[in-house]
Parts: C-alpha cells; sequence; structure tokens
C-alpha cells in the first residue's frame, strides 16, 4: 500500500516525463556527480545535527553548555589532585536597554571557574575550539569526559547563536602569568581561530575560567541547571559549588567529604572490549615489531604466554610483523582472541563514589528519614570494567513529617484525609555526571521498574516507579559508559549492567523494607499505648460521669495506665523508637533520622567542617535543651557518659574531639547530655541551614 | 399509670449501667484489664425452640477487654454509649439511634480520632448492651423511626388521644416504635384477623380498596422488615384479641426471611423473640406455587441473583425452615430460577390483589405454617 503511493507520488513532479522520456541519456555525468563529491568537517556536521549533541532547545543548551565547562573543571581538577572549588555563573546579557527579567532572556552569559591546575598557554585554542581534540578519547580511564567534544561544541554553538568567542582565562600556579584568549571556531577547518591573546591581571592564583555567551532560556524545575548543580553536589560531595543564577541570589552546594575520589588508573582495551575495525587499526599502528609482542603490551590481561597460545592456535607466526597482517588471517586472530579465556579487565581502573560519600550527598541534599547506599563489586561488559552504585532516601525529614501529622480540622462523617501518592524520583549518574534527558531509555530506570519494591513495603503500581516519598540514586562507573547517543543522556542497557542495578536496588530495597518494618513494629507499639492512654481519658470521663461525678478519676487514670504500660512493653517501645537514646539498627551503610537526632553513619553526616561560630553552637545546645523529651534524662547520662568517655572505634577522632569540645563547654551534667546529642544531631540543623 | 411504669424501670436499667462503671473502676483497683462479657449475636449462638416455635439465645458471650488493641475502641465506645443511655434515664427522654451517635461524637482530646466515625459503629454497641444488660431497646429509651402503618378496625390509646384506625382514611396510623401497653393501649379490637403486608405499596393498595371493612381485618405493613413496634403491636393483638396473623410478602428469600423473623424473631436479638415472636403466624404468599396457580406469566417474574440463591440456600439450612412443606417451596424457587413481587399481581388487574388474589387465598385456607 505505501509502496504503491510511493511511486505513484514520486514521478509526478516535472522529473516523470523527463525520466520516462530521456531514460536512456544520462542526466548528470560520473565526472559531474564526482565534481559535487566534498569533504565534510566535522564542525560543519555538527552545526547541522546539533541536537545530537544537547543543544535541541534553548532551554537544553543552557544546560549542555554548563554541563560541559563543570564535567571538564571536575575531570581537570580531580586529575590534579585538587579538590574542587567551581563557581558558575549565569547573567542575562542584555540585548540593547534594560535587562529583560531571567525568565524572559534569551541570551546569557555562562562562566565557570574552576581552581583545577590550568592550562598551559599553546593548548587553550584548541581545547576550546578545535571538535575531537581531547585528552581523554584515546586512553582508557575512567573520566566524566570522553570524546573531547562538549565544550568545544557549547563555544561552537555559542557562536553560532551570538557570533560571540568564547573567553578563556588560565593560569597554572601562582608564579605564572594569567592569560586571556578569545577564540572561535573555524567551522569549515575545524581550527580555531584566535581573536585576542593577552596576559591579564587575575585575583585566582591557579585555573581555569571559561565564559561563553549563548542563546538560551532559564526555566527552572526538571532538567534545569539548578537540578543539573544539585545532583552533581550529590555526587560529588567532595566538590565546593557556589552557583551564582541569573536571578541573582547565590547558592552554595558545601563541600561534605574531604577526601579526593582515588584517582581512576588509565588501563588498556581488553580484548575482549574491541571491535574488529579497531583491532585492524590497532595492528597497524602499534608500535610492536612481533605479533605476539602486540598482543601482550597493547591489551590488558593478556600475558607473552597467552600471546604466544593465541597465535598458536590461529595458526600466525607469533614474530610476524604486525603490520603484515590482513584480511582473512586477521580475521582469524580476532575470533581467536575472542574464544580464547583472558581474564576479566582489572577493575582498579575505576573510581567508585563509594557508598559515604553517596550517604554524606544524599544526606546534604535531601531531607529524609532514611538513607543508605550500595556499591557493587566491579564487573565487566564487552570487555570494559563497571562499578554499579545504588542509593536511596526516603521520607520527608522530620519536620516535614512531624507538620503532617499534626492535627487539623476534626474529620467529619464520610470525609478522609487525602494520603500523599507521589511517586520516586530517580537521579541517574555515569561517571558523576547527573543524567538528567531521556529517563525512560535508561537502563537504570528500566532497572528500577522492574524491581519488585512491593518486597519491601512501597507501594508500586504496575509498570509504574514505586510511590511515596523517595529519592532513588544509580550511579555507573566505567572507563567506557555506553552511552544510548552522543549527548550522553542515558545508559544503553547491557544484560550484565542491567543486572548489577538490579542487584544494587535490591540491597537498597532490602534495607530500605528493615527500616520500614522495624519502624512500623516500633510505631505499632506506641499506637496502642497511645490508644490505650487517649481512651483511657475517655472511658474514665464516662465512668466518672455513670457515677454521678463522684469518682476519683486521677487515681483511676493512674490505675489504668498502669496496667497499660505493663502489657505494651513500656519502655522497650521507647527504645525501638529511638525516644530513650537508642543505638541504630544494624543496618550497613544507612543513615536513619528522627526527629531526635540521626543514627548510623553519623560521622558521614556530622563531617560537616565545624565553621560554625561558637555563639551558634551555644545557642544550639540550648535550643537542644529545651526539645529534649523529659523523663528519660537519667538512662540517657549514663549512655551519653560512656560515649565520652570511651568513644568507640567506629567514630572519627575529630568527632570525638567535637563530642570532647561540647562537654567542656556546658558545665552541668544534663547539658552535657544535649551536648552528646548535639554531637550526634546538632550538625544536621546547621547543614540544613545552608541549603 | 404510664409515668409510674417508667420510672419503676428506670432504677433498675440505670443501676445496670452504672454497674459497667464499677467494673472499671473495680478492674483498675485490682490492675486487671476491665473486660466485658458481651452475648454473641450471631447463628452460632441461636437455637430453634421447637416447643414454643420461637428462636431462643444461646450462652455463648465474647470477651471485650480494654487493654487489647483490637478491642480498646469498642471499649470505650461502650462506655460512652452506656453514659448517654444513663443521661436518658436520668432525664426520661426517649431518643433515637442516630441522636445516640451524635451524642457520643466527639474528637478525641489531643488527637484527630473521633469516637466514632458513622452511625454503623454506634447501633452495634447498643443492641451490645440491650443484650449484655438484659434490657430492650425501650427499656433504654432508644426508639426506632415510626417504620410502619395500621388500618382497620382497631382503638388505641396513645398519650391520651383516642384513636380509631378505621376512620383514619386511607393513610392510617403510624406505628410508634415504642407499643407497650403503659404507652399504647388497644382499647377495642373488632377485627377478625390480621394481615401484615411486607410492602407500604401493596397496603396502599389494600387500604384504598377498603379490603379491612370487606374482610374485618387488621391492615400492617412495616414497610419491609417489620420494626419492633409493628411486630410488637401484631403479637399483641395475637395475645390480646386470639386473633390469627396472616403474612403477605414478595416471593423471594428476603420475603420469606421477613416471615420467619415475624414467626420465631430474630438471630441478631433472639433475646426479644419470646415478646415479638409469633409462632402461629401463617405465610400466605406470595408462594413459589402462585404463579402457576394463579396464572401469573412467566415474563413478570425476575431472574434470581447470585446473592438470592445463596440466601435461599441458608435458609434451607435453618432449623425453622425444616418443614417439608416449606422445604419444597423454597427449593421450588430455585428451581424455576425465578422470583415474583407482590406488585406483579398488578400484571392481570390493578385490584387482582384485593378482589382476586385474597379472597381466594382466604376461602381456601391456602396458607403454609
Amino acid at each position: 500500500m505505501a509502496k504503491k503511493t510511493q511511486t505513484a507520488v514520486a514521478p509526478k513532479p516535472e522529473k516523470k516525463p523527463a525520466a520516462k522520456a530521456a531514460k536512456p541519456t544520462q542526466t548528470v555525468t560520473a565526472v559531474e556527480m564526482g565534481a559535487r563529491q566534498r569533504e565534510i568537517s566535522v564542525s560543519e556536521f555538527f552545526t547541522k545535527n546539533r541536537h545530537l549533541l544537547g543543544f535541541d532547545n534553548p532551554r537544553k543548551a543552557l544546560l549542555t553548555c554548563v554541563k560541559e565547562a563543570v564535567d571538564n573543571a571536575l575531570d581537570a581538577c580531580e586529575e590534579a589532585g585538587i579538590l574542587p572549588d567551581v563557581t558558575v555563573h549565569l547573567e542575562v546579557v542584555e540585548s540593547g536597554g534594560t535587562p529583560p527579567p531571567a525568565s524572559q532572556a534569551t541570551r546569557f552569559r555562562v562562566t565557570v571557574m574552576d581552581n583545577g591546575p590550568g592550562i598551559v598557554r599553546q593548548h587553550i585554542p584548541r581545547i576550546f575550539a578545535k571538535l575531537l581534540y581531547g585528552s581523554k578519547f584515546h586512553r582508557l580511564r575512567m573520566s566524566r569526559g570522553q570524546q573531547g567534544i562538549g565544550i568545544s561544541a557549547a563555544g561552537m554553538y555559542g557562536q553560532l547563536t551570538t557570533g560571540k568567542p568564547v573567553k578563556i582565562i588560565s593560569r597554572t600556579g601562582p608564579k605564572a602569568a594569567a592569560h586571556y584568549f578569545e577564540v572561535q571556531i573555524d567551522t569549515k577547518k575545524n581550527e580555531p581561530l584566535v581573536h585576542e591573546n593577552k596576559q591579564v591581571e587575575w585575583d585566582q592564583p591557579q585555573g581555569t575560567q571559561v565564559s561563553i555567551e549563548v542563546e538560551g532560556r532559564y526555566q527552572k524545575g526538571r532538567a534545569s541547571v539548578d537540578e543539573y548543580l544539585e545532583q552533581t553536589s550529590i555526587a560529588n560531595p567532595h566538590v565546593k559549588l557556589i552557583y551564582r543564577t541569573p536571578e541573582g541570589e547565590t547558592k552554595e552546594f558545601p563541600r561534605t567529604y574531604h577526601e579526593l575520589p582515588p584517582a581512576p588508573r588509565e588501563i588498556k582495551p581488553h580484548p575482549y572490549g574491541i571491535e574488529f575495525g579497531m583491532f585492524l587499526k590497532m595492528l597497524h599502528d602499534t608500535k610492536s615489531h612481533q605479533v605476539s609482542g602486540f598482543l601482550s603490551s597493547d591489551f590488558c590481561r593478556v600475558s607473552p604466554h597467552v600471546a604466544d597460545e593465541i597465535c598458536k592456535t590461529a595458526k600466525v607466526s607469533p614474530g610476524g610483523k604486525p603490520r603484515s597482517i590482513h584480511g582473512s588471517v586477521a580475521e582469524t586472530l580476532y575470533k581467536t582472541i575472542q574464544t580464547t579465556k583472558i581474564m576479566a579487565p582489572p577493575t582498579n581502573c575505576l573510581s567508585p563514589i563509594g557508598e559515604k560519600a553517596i550517604l554524606s550527598g544524599l544526606y546534604k541534599q535531601i531531607k529524609g528519614e532514611f538513607y543508605t547506599a550500595v556499591s557493587r563489586p566491579p564487573t565487566v561488559y564487552r570487555g570494559n570494567p563497571f562499578i554499579i552504585e545504588a542509593g536511596l532516601a526516603f521520607g520527608k525529614g522530620p519536620d516535614e513529617a512531624a507538620k503532617t501529622t499534626q492535627a487539623s480540622a476534626p474529620l467529619a462523617e464520610g470525609e478522609e484525609r487525602d494520603e500523599d501518592s507521589e511517586l520516586a524520583r530517580v537521579i541517574r549518574y555515569a561517571n558523576r555526571v547527573p543524567l538528567l534527558y531521556q529517563q525512560s531509555a535508561c537502563a537504570t530506570f528500566k532497572a528500577v521498574l522492574d524491581t519488585t519494591w512491593r518486597n519491601y513495603g512501597i507501594t508500586q503500581s504496575r509498570g509504574a516507579l514505586p510511590a511515596g516519598p523517595m529519592v532513588i540514586f544509580v550511579h555507573m562507573a566505567s572507563v567506557w559508559v555506553p552511552f544510548t547517543s552522543e549527548s550522553k543522556e542515558a545508559i544503553a542497557d547491557y544484560d550484565e549492567i542491567q543486572k548489577e542495578i538490579t542487584l544494587a536496588l535490591r540491597e537498597c530495597g532490602r534495607r530500605l523494607g528493615l527500616f520500614l518494618r522495624r519502624r512500623e513494629r516500633a510505631q505499632s507499639e506506641y499506637r496502642r499505648r497511645n490508644i490505650f492512654e487517649l481512651y483511657i481519658e475517655e472511658v474514665v470521663e464516662a465512668c466518672n460521669r455513670l457515677k454521678g461525678g463522684k469518682l476519683p478519676t486521677e487515681k483511676l487514670k493512674a490505675q489504668l495506665q498502669k496496667i497499660a504500660s505493663s502489657r505494651t512493653g513500656g519502655l522497650k517501645t521507647d527504645e525501638a523508637l529511638g525516644k530513650a537514646g537508642a543505638g541504630p539498627e544494624g543496618l550497613p551503610h544507612s543513615i536513619i533520622v528522627t526527629p531526635e537526632g540521626i543514627e548510623g553513619e553519623v560521622e558521614v553526616a556530622a563531617a560537616v567542617p565545624s565553621v560554625v561560630p561558637p555563639t551558634e553552637e551555644a545557642a544550639q545546645v540550648e535550643w537542644l535543651d529545651e526539645e529534649k523529651p523529659v523523663g528519660t534524662s537519667s538512662k540517657q547520662q549514663k549512655r551519653a557518659s560512656k560515649k565520652l568517655s570511651a568513644p568507640s572505634a567506629k567514630r572519627s577522632g575529630k568527632h570525638a574531639d567535637q563530642l570532647g569540645l561540647f562537654s567542656v563547654e556546658t558545665p552541668s551534667g544534663k547539658n552535657a547530655v544535649a551536648a552528646g546529642k548535639a554531637g550526634k544531631s546538632g550538625k544536621a540543623p546547621v547543614a540544613r541551614r545552608k541549603r | 399509670m404510664a409515668q409510674t411504669a417508667k420510672h419503676k424501670k428506670n432504677g433498675v436499667v440505670e443501676k445496670k449501667l452504672v454497674g459497667l462503671a464499677d467494673l472499671v473502676v473495680t478492674a483498675a483497683q485490682r490492675s486487671k484489664d476491665p473486660t466485658l462479657a458481651i452475648p454473641i449475636r450471631a447463628l452460632s449462638n441461636v437455637s430453634f425452640n421447637e416447643r414454643k416455635g420461637m428462636i431462643e439465645m444461646g450462652h455463648k458471650k465474647q470477651a471485650r477487654s480494654f487493654f487489647n488493641v483490637g478491642m480498646a475502641k469498642k471499649f470505650m465506645q461502650t462506655m460512652l454509649v452506656a453514659d448517654a443511655l444513663s443521661e436518658l434515664q436520668r432525664a426520661a427522654l426517649t431518643t433515637s439511634l442516630r441522636e445516640i451517635y451524635y451524642r457520643t461524637k466527639h474528637t478525641i482530646q489531643d488527637s484527630h480520632e473521633n469516637t466514632f466515625d458513622t452511625q454503623d459503629e454506634s447501633d452495634p454497641i447498643i443492641e451490645d448492651l440491650e443484650v449484655s444488660l438484659a434490657a430492650l431497646r425501650e427499656e433504654l429509651h432508644v426508639r426506632a423511626e415510626n417504620g410502619g402503618s395500621v388500618v382497620g378496625p382497631l382503638v388505641l390509646e396513645d398519650d391520651g388521644d383516642r384513636v380509631d384506625c378505621a376512620k383514619l382514611g386511607k393513610g392510617g396510623y403510624s406505628v410508634p416504635s415504642i407499643v407497650e401497653p403503659e404507652y399504647v393501649d388497644i382499647r377495642r379490637c373488632t377485627a377478625d384477623f390480621v394481615l401484615l403486608v411486607e410492602k407500604g405499596t401493596q397496603w396502599n393498595r389494600l387500604s384504598e380498596d377498603k379490603f379491612w371493612r370487606r374482610y374485618n381485618c387488621v391492615l400492617l405493613t412495616g414497610n419491609g422488615q417489620p420494626p419492633r413496634g409493628v411486630r410488637r403491636l401484631a403479637r399483641r393483638m395475637h395475645e390480646e384479641y386470639r386473633l390469627p396473623v396472616y403474612v403477605l410478602v414478595d416471593n423471594d428469600p428476603w420475603g420469606y426471611y421477613i416471615y420467619s423473623v415475624i414467626k420465631q424473631g430474630s438471630i441478631n436479638l433472639a433475646f426479644e423473640s419470646q415478646r415479638m415472636a409469633i409462632p402461629k403466624a401463617k405465610f400466605m404468599g406470595l408462594s413459589s406455587a402462585d404463579p402457576e396457580r394463579y396464572g401469573l406469566p412467566r415474563n413478570v417474574g425476575i431472574k434470581l441473583n447470585e446473592k438470592d440463591i445463596t440466601r435461599a440456600k441458608e435458609l434451607l439450612n435453618y432449623q425453622w425452615f425444616q418443614k417439608p412443606a416449606w422445604q419444597q417451596e423454597i427449593k421450588r424457587m430455585l428451581s424455576s430460577g425465578l422470583k415474583y413481587e407482590l406488585d406483579a399481581l398488578a400484571n392481570k388487574d390493578f385490584q387482582y390483589l384485593t378482589k382476586k388474589y385474597l379472597p381466594r387465598k382466604l376461602k381456601e385456607k391456602d396458607w403454609l405454617d
């Protein structure tokens, strides 16, 4: 049917008679056609296909520019072993007259500054104004950037939409001079054009600053610059991020983790992960003179012994020249390699975020009651090692939770309190970079859907995300993350990857399930007592009225309360609910937040640098003192003093110091309790306030 | 006279209610869980006394204790209702079930929980108190709605007013929920029998056609399951004036059950059987044999639904439906797969019920016992 219409329509234009009548005579000769053939420069290709790089619409383009610049900054800092301080500045550029409000503006200047190693002067033009130029493509090493397209593409986009060059200031050290560049890209030749090059005064001792003017749209919400930076901060708690919004606000994402992630090592490609074409190219380019040498030195996990074995089975002379291997021989060799048993690639080339850092990041940015993190052991897909990490933050945070339980107007008949039915939020990362688009095409998202959350006490409709106040964090670290497109938006779902994500999510789910069940159990005990306490009041009043108001009500109440307490586990319930300051619940790599404080990997949460002025700390102690539940003090005091005298090995020394500090500052025994608590929970409000 | 009778009863019931408070106090003093024993109101706890021909309540009781999560709320509610009931006693007022619900409903202090959410929660508690205190609902000063009507040669005295049910047009007298002698006195009754009709519509038909005048009977209806007042009034006429009682209901399982409640008493309030049940009441119709006998076309029947069938099968197992005639009656309905409404008789003629059906039934003495 479709074919028919095609043939019917296609010949309709005026070409039809010509094609039919002049069938024997050629209209265009091969020579003429040949003359039309021209080289396409990469830059030209990308100007036409900018959606492939994430510049499809103005809003996304703005995000992509920020993203590319920030990714580069972080990669550079980490590679140089510097804890990154990154400043992102978005400004509205006025096009004559008064600048429009940020939400209406169409032109922005994106400025990203880091404290990295800086860039050597000679390289600056090509790094920022030549596509497919970079340090990361030719080596297998885990990094945010991969192809060397990003920042130059952002520059090219700016050039296309505003005509303005990319402005760079870079300084390699306090003693070196700061260089200022203005570069553009020659889209035909894919070569940089330097407009301006001078030495300038710069207040930064070291680092790089990139400034690009682009056409864009600033809109908050999903997949916005704000969201991207927030998520970046979650997965990179070792980064200090300062963000000046186009509206003039300054948001600071503090550093909560003071260690750099271990530097990933570079590895050679694993033979299983290489395609035939690539293999041929490697054969041609190798520095080795012998096939066996080529195999053992250009690939990882191929020992000379294994190399000889491969040559033997492929019937290739081990001493032959690699360059002389062509065609079918090369193919046999390639196939033999694929069938030979070779060890999995080394996994020390990966730098996972780590459970503690994930917890710290989640805790810092997301309000919740329960946090957990799981790092899977490294695995391999297509010869590329990778690690999956998952995290989970559940709940609304103690403040929110308290708000909802507050009684509103009494219910009339038929009325019900409406329940929240919000769905979980999935935040995805590849090599620590947040992925904001194409969620449903991503392997991580599919794995979240495929996990049976109902097993862990979470409601989930068929084929939908689990429901509840929950943030699910998934990170894939790999030397080569398989993206579904060049704009790096979704991870392709290889079975191996999918399986690892599912396993990590299940572990998170299991812990969440445990937490929820325990809390449920403790609460039902508590509720039991609670309802008795509520009803005792009613029953006693009713009895009193029945008896004509002649009953010793207080006595009766006390008697009944005593029975209630003895029948519902008494103090045990208090402990299970953490009311008596009981310890964590034995869940690995988790944080539990209750209105009274936090439990679990406390040092992670408390790892906020104590730059808070002492006055505020004192105020906090007082505040906690007021909030402290009455009637549990003696027991707590014992507990607290135990902690003070012998801080457990699990706690970092720093934390112990903090505790000590508090106890010195507060003289009375009662305050020491509060101080002990402050060490646990006092940090939480500080971190929150900064948000 | 009525006043003194009321007062006499008050003392007893109020004492019983106050006894509940004492129970709580003593239990608390002994550090025991306050527990009420409430007779079970279910099929499992009733037995059919064949000699008396009525349902009697057994002795099984269930404990309702305060310090049990599942029962705590009910216990608290029971105490609240008891309190409200004793308030009525003291003030010598009567009230409705719904008013009790509103009277006892409030939000518990320091919470957003209501003592009662719907009336469905308070009604069973009143019944619980009725059975566990062995007090009648009237004695508790709780009345149901006036659910029935009566017309016929019957003279009553209600609150000092003389009510001649033969002179009340076609609307008749609305039967109050409490018809005990101290509230409603039967002055005179010259009827030959009592006809209790399930449906108000058919009662209207009979009343409009002055059926009662022609056949000298008292026409009663309860608009569905007859309320206590109607049952009690029928029982009193049956007892005090030796009038036979005939029951006219739809031909469906619910109709059969209505008849059985009038005759033997209900399962739920079996303890009231001895005051309410009329073991000699006769089932006049609609019988499953009637459609054939009276030539009702099949197309005025209604197909039995799932619920009807299960209910009918339950009835087959009830002890008081074990007579062969009844087994045959129910099985016939099941095998035909159809039920018939009284109203279906109008298919033949608007006045078929008055002019043909009932006269023939009475003439042939065609009824079930």
